[in-house]
């Protein structure tokens, strides 16, 4: 009896320690989201005051209405702008990165592991580095401060085509191939019929990435738009919030649309949830 | 494309020749299906990568010449490495390049270990609430940088803050956003955002590490540390190196969270990092050859240190296997 709980006590307290180390961690990163819940909730002096969970002003209403309202209702339509930008940007880029990542591992042809080579050192090249010249390049064909300057560069993902590169090594059998080739099936035919049905979850998981990307993307449109119409909300509420220290009335919109910038891509990896932690494993793994 | 018929199959007659032909066709049908895949993705690295690099590239070698009072037309000159030795000599572009360089060796040591630590914990099955657990943790991912750095200034800020709140009740005054503190602020904000990120890629490179490794080293005695470190570790070395390269990367792109907090602190100017100073350079002072010779420094920083990364762990993991 005794020997026994000498063996377990180690054991016990080891357990609480780790999940208290894992408690901490998870309170580390919820509290400023909770935060940011609460704060939304508050009006102007009650977020001044500090005492976050005294909700005796409840005005979650009111600085919503506020938020669509300021500035003739600039918010909804940076919503809009943000939802083009991202949702129909990434369902293209991963389109186009899976067909080429597919092509990669399916078809030879010549110099093809230094074409390869070229797309990985793509990853690496900063944001920053691109960003002017794209942007002399868009002010000569006339294009920068439109949605075109900032919607065609989102499109280029080149960690997209590693991962179809991998996701079609992993989940398209050459067999099934072969079997379409012999029963003369045309090969876009069989890509766009048998392929990428099978790629589908990777496709998934490339947009994914793309969409948590172009939603956080703040340097391009920075560079490339003026015109408020078309901000994304990322440079909206930058810029909110720079007016926030000489107006304070747009403290509480920049929190309130900060709470309402979060929710797509919370509900999009909740829904999608299974996809992207095969896609995670499969950058990890190789 | 090259066609690959053997000779012995040539010359086996008449018999092969349809075959060969159908065969033939069949190399330009996947040569076709392949063209079609791959063009739209190639036109986009063209258009949006090698000639913008190109050009960056270009521009950092010449220079717009203003005639005197801004009249009559500009003209275009070679000045060489003029630009090059223009920035290398800026002491705000050094500055900036050497609080990129502390802000890394602060954050990415930290980020790998609080993140596979976190992983190891996960991992050892001893943790309640697991799935759950990682859910939370991810969740800042989804939270874009800029409003990320949002909730980190109004939590840094005093008035709006509980924390600074929190901190003053016990007698503690921290000013978040002073000389010395700004910089563990910013790596604060970039570890919240992508520690759960990069737990999540440690935890499934963990999970595929097979379980009778794992049992043999508890039969033989190593208790859960040492199982955690000198097995399972070594095993996810490649995890480990691909996290640490892309936190590196990202790390040398240092711009969103101090623009945003320049906002409200004078201790960040508009050159304090590399890319606010490409930024500076290029869109208020309009001087475009020196913000190309700037990125492209940064470019070959990056390069430089991506390729030391990578070269540096095969190293040392030929020797481990020696």
């Amino acid at each position: 009896m005794s020997a026994r709980s000498t063996i377990l006590r180690p054991r016990m307290l080891s357990r609480a320690a780790v999940n208290t180390i894992v408690g901490i961690a998870v309170l580390y990163t919820l509290l400023p989201v909770l935060w940011l819940l609460l704060a939304a909730s508050k009006d102007r002096d009650a977020l001044f005051s500090s005492n976050i969970l005294d909700l005796s002003n409840f005005s979650f209403g009111q600085n919503l209405s506020d938020l669509l309202a300021m500035d003739g209702g600039l918010y909804g339509r940076w919503y809009v702008n943000s939802l083009l930008y991202a949702v129909v940007g990434a369902a293209l880029s991963a389109l186009i990165s899976v067909a080429c990542g597919y092509a990669f591992d399916k078809y030879r042809f010549r110099h093809k592991e230094k074409v390869f080579g070229l797309v990985l050192a793509a990853v690496m090249v900063p944001q920053t580095v691109l960003a002017l010249p794209l942007y002399l390049m868009a002010s000569k064909v006339g294009a920068v401060d439109t949605f075109w300057a900032v919607f065609i560069p989102v499109l280029f993902n080149p960690f997209g085509v590693y991962l179809g590169r991998i996701f079609s090594e992993g989940y398209v059998p050459r067999e099934v191939l072969e079997a379409a080739r012999v029963d003369g099936a045309g090969e876009l035919a069989t890509y766009l019929k048998v392929s990428l049905r099978m790629l589908g979850p990777g496709l998934v998981t490339v947009f994914l990435f793309q969409l948590t990307a172009i939603w956080n993307n703040f340097f391009l449109p920075m560079v490339m738009l003026s015109d408020q119409h078309l901000y994304p909300l990322s440079l909206g509420l930058y810029q909110w919030n720079s007016s926030a220290s000489v107006s304070p009335e747009y403290y509480p919109v920049v929190v309130m649309g900060s709470l309402l910038a979060v929710l797509p891509l919370i509900a999009a990896f909740v829904l999608l949830q299974r996809f992207w932690r095969s896609g995670l494993t499969a950058g990890a793994v190789k | 494309m090259t066609t690959t018929a053997t000779p012995a199959r040539t010359a086996a007659g008449a018999d092969a020749a349809p075959a060969r032909r159908a065969r033939m066709s069949t190399r330009r049908r996947e040569g076709g299906a392949c063209a079609v895949l791959m063009t739209p993705f190639l036109v986009l690295l063209t258009i949006v990568f090698l000639i913008p690099v190109g050009t960056a590239v270009w521009l950092s070698f010449f220079s717009d010449d203003q005639p005197g009072l801004g009249f009559g037309p500009e003209s275009t000159v070679f000045v060489g490495l003029r630009s090059y030795a223009a920035v290398l000599t800026d002491p705000t572009f050094l500055g900036g390049l050497g609080l990129v360089a502390v802000y890394c060796l602060i954050y990415i040591p930290l980020m790998v270990i609080a993140a596979l630590a976190l992983a190891l914990l996960l991992d050892s099955g001893v943790v309640r609430l697991r799935a759950s657990a990682q859910l939370a943790l991810y969740l800042p991912h989804a939270v874009p940088g800029i409003i990320a750095a949002i909730i980190w200034l109004y939590l840094y800020t005093p008035g709006i803050s509980p924390v600074v709140d929190l901190l003053a009740k016990g007698d503690i005054t921290i000013d978040f956003l002073g000389v010395n503190t700004v910089l563990p602020s910013i790596v604060n904000i970039a570890l919240w955002s992508n520690l759960g990120y990069n737990m999540v890629i440690f935890y499934a490179a963990l999970q595929a590490v097979p379980r009778e490794v794992i049992e043999a080293s508890v039969v033989d005695g190593a208790g859960w540390l040492r199982t955690a470190l000198q097995i399972k570790t070594p095993l996810v070395r490649s995890a480990v190196v691909m996290v640490a390269l892309f936190t590196l990367i990202w790390a040398l792109q240092l711009f969103t969270e101090p623009m945003l907090l320049s906002q409200s602190t004078p201790m960040i100017n508009s050159r304090f990092t590399p890319s606010m100073y490409i930024y500076d350079a290029a869109f208020t002072r309009n001087n475009y050859s020196l913000a190309a010779a700037a990125s492209v420094i940064l470019l070959c920083c990056t390069i430089a240190l991506s390729y030391g990364v990578t070269r540096f762990t095969t190293r040392s993991r030929e020797e481990a296997d020696r």
